[in-house]
């Protein structure tokens, strides 16, 4: 079966939550309406659509949009050999949705990185911990209101808050000197881009 | 009552902490691994990860699409040529231009993709048998890397920093002389690879250190999202070159080496035959290699030639738009997975349009294969922690980002 049969399988089953899927360069996008589905929608796809490999979950931040976040998973089937991309929105003050971890034993860790750099919470994920950035680090550095230059941290003792190695070296911001976002010719605020 | 049972015995029930890296030789970059022992049982692994994290998705955000070539070069930094290949075809599929590469382009693009998997894997294998206590492997295997990467210095001006590709094409063409080198090579490399062969696939030793350790089922494998060799070694014959065939692949001839049990041996030697397998593409790709351009024929794709964008107005403008603006892509949101030395290296790539993405996601077979390691480490005796480590083969670089 080709992907999108598949898609259109799964939009039956799931169809009230389910938009039309979308086509671009020979891809399928299927775009949830209510995130707290995801599970369940992910169970299906797996155990009757037999789409048994979750390559990855990323995330998207488009800022000062409502829902803020959008969560995209990427199925791919080794039995019809072809590839479904989920997605589904999630508002700002919730950041939350169902974990895929029960469907997925490789979804510990995408949704370990997805909290990490999103802030976006998983319900029901088994170690939900910061996984790239350290324990206790205040931000989620991939959303689009982080700074490419970085936040001076507020966690004492770690190596933000002390003067870097390389200090005086021309990459190195000054103290009271101008800050690396400035420096930066190349720097997207998102206040810019809309 | 032996002597050992009284010590066992007096011996109290308390698990000891063990902390392994993030410097150790053994770990293949900076990777820590905290491991409780019960003996020399590990009862519970716990990796830590991003001690490498340079927050490449981040910057990618806030650059223009040929501006993070020289990124791509820092994931798996032992198969450069490969992450470029692979991130410019990701950019080519949103571009919609990814059939339109010239041949001798896609041949060439073929030839990096193979000298990075042999080189990849050259280097994995030796740092697998050392960490196993053979030390010979690896002074083999690190002379002929060493061949491979004066190669790659001849071809890109660089050894491991080689930003080679473009978005729609190469930054040069083959340079005068290389094909005579590189069949040089390719008349030397199997002898290595046979005389490592005899090192290890009979060696007692070694099959004691990796047979039935480290066991990864073809259930498990697809149910973590392994991919690549040690997917492949679970039995999966699953490759994206054959599966979903890009550049020129369809008209190569390669077999997909596929192991049964999925421990620690069957991956070195789903490894080994992947080697010979690129020789043989190197050698197909050599023979078959076509004369004429090396980049798509758009000036709003690839740079136009210094003489009309000096001479014409036209060209001035492209070349003006691409260094400023950047690549103008369409709106919309593209997957390429690329069969890299380690699995699958994926771009996810959200765009706005423009020359910038608006989302640029890594899926880094790296990070997917050191995951795996509290379920492979659990119940494992403390020196099967080297072998396992060293038979997934994976980069701190790729898995951090």
């Amino acid at each position: 079966m080709t992907a999108l049969e598949l898609a259109q399988e799964l939009r039956q089953a799931f169809g009230d939550f389910m938009a039309e899927p979308v086509e671009f360069r020979g891809e399928i996008t299927l775009k949830l309406g209510e995130a707290s589905k995801i599970a369940e929608v992910c169970h299906h796809a797996k155990h009757q659509l037999g789409f048994d490999y979750l390559v990855d979950i990323s995330s998207v931040d488009y800022y000062g949009d409502d829902p803020r976040f959008t969560v995209v998973y990427e199925l791919y089937s080794y039995q019809h050999r072809c590839h479904l991309r989920l997605k589904t929105a999630v508002s700002e003050e919730k950041s939350e949705l169902p974990t895929v971890t029960t469907v997925w034993r490789g979804a510990e860790w995408h949704e370990r990185e997805v909290y990490d750099l999103m802030g976006i919470k998983f319900a029901g994920h088994p170690d939900l911990r910061r996984v790239l950035m350290w324990e206790g680090y205040p931000d989620h550095p991939l959303r689009k209101d982080f700074p490419l230059s970085g936040r001076s941290s507020q966690v004492p003792e770690v190596a933000f808050s002390r003067p870097a190695p390389l200090e005086g070296g021309p990459f190195v911001t000054q103290p009271g000197g101008r800050d690396a976002g400035e420096r930066e010719p190349r720097v997207r605020t998102p206040e810019e881009e809309r | 009552m032996s002597r050992l049972e009284t010590t066992l015995e007096a011996a109290p029930g308390e698990p000891m902490v063990l902390n392994m890296g993030p410097s150790h030789p053994a770990t293949h970059g900076v990777l820590r691994l905290v491991l409780e022992l019960d003996g020399e049982m590990i009862t519970r692994a716990t990796p830590e990860v991003g001690y490498l994290h340079r927050g490449d998705e981040k910057i990618a955000e806030n650059m223009t699409y040929t501006q993070f070539i020289p990124y791509t070069d820092r994931l798996d930094y032992l198969a450069p040529l490969a992450n470029n290949v692979a991130y410019a075809l990701a950019v080519e599929k949103l571009l919609g231009i990814d059939q339109q590469l010239p041949p001798r382009c896609q041949f060439i693009r073929v030839i990096c993709c193979e000298l990075a998997r042999v080189s990849s894997h050259l280097l994995g294998l030796g740092c697998f048998a050392m960490d196993c206590g053979a030390m010979t492997v690896f002074l083999y295997t690190f002379t002929e890397r060493e061949k491979i990467y004066n190669l790659i210095e001849a071809l890109t001006g660089a050894r491991f920093t080689t930003t080679y590709t473009r978005i729609g094409g190469l930054s040069r063409d083959l340079p005068p002389g290389w094909t005579d080198q590189m069949r040089q090579f390719l008349q030397e490399v199997p002898v290595t690879i046979n005389e490592v062969e005899t090192l290890l696939t009979r060696n007692r030793i070694f099959i004691d250190r990796t047979q039935g350790v480290g066991v990864l089922s073809r259930e498990e494998a697809i149910d973590y999202g392994v991919t690549g060799p040690n997917l492949r070694a679970s039995g999966v014959e699953y490759d994206l070159r054959q599966a979903h065939p890009y550049l020129v692949y369809p008209q190569l001839d390669f077999e997909i080496p596929v192991g049964t049990t999925g421990d620690c041996y069957d991956r070195y030697r789903v490894r080994m035959e992947e080697m010979r397998q690129s020789i043989r593409l190197l050698h197909q790709c050599l023979d078959l290699l076509p004369e004429g351009p090396i980049n798509v024929p758009d000036g709003k794709v690839v740079l136009p030639p210094k003489d009309k964008v000096l001479t014409r107005m036209e060209e001035l403008i492209h070349q003006f738009m691409l260094v400023t603006e950047g690549v103008n892509a369409p709106a919309g949101e593209v997957y390429f997975g690329a069969e890299n030395p380690k699995g699958e290296l994926g771009f996810y790539i959200c765009s706005q349009g423009g020359g910038t993405p608006y989302r640029l996601k890594i899926r880094s077979p790296s990070f997917v294969a050191v995951s795996l390691l509290p379920f492979l480490l659990q119940g494992r005796m403390i020196s099967d922690v080297m072998a396992i480590v060293g038979s997934l083969d994976f980069v701190m670089g790729e898995c951090d980002r």
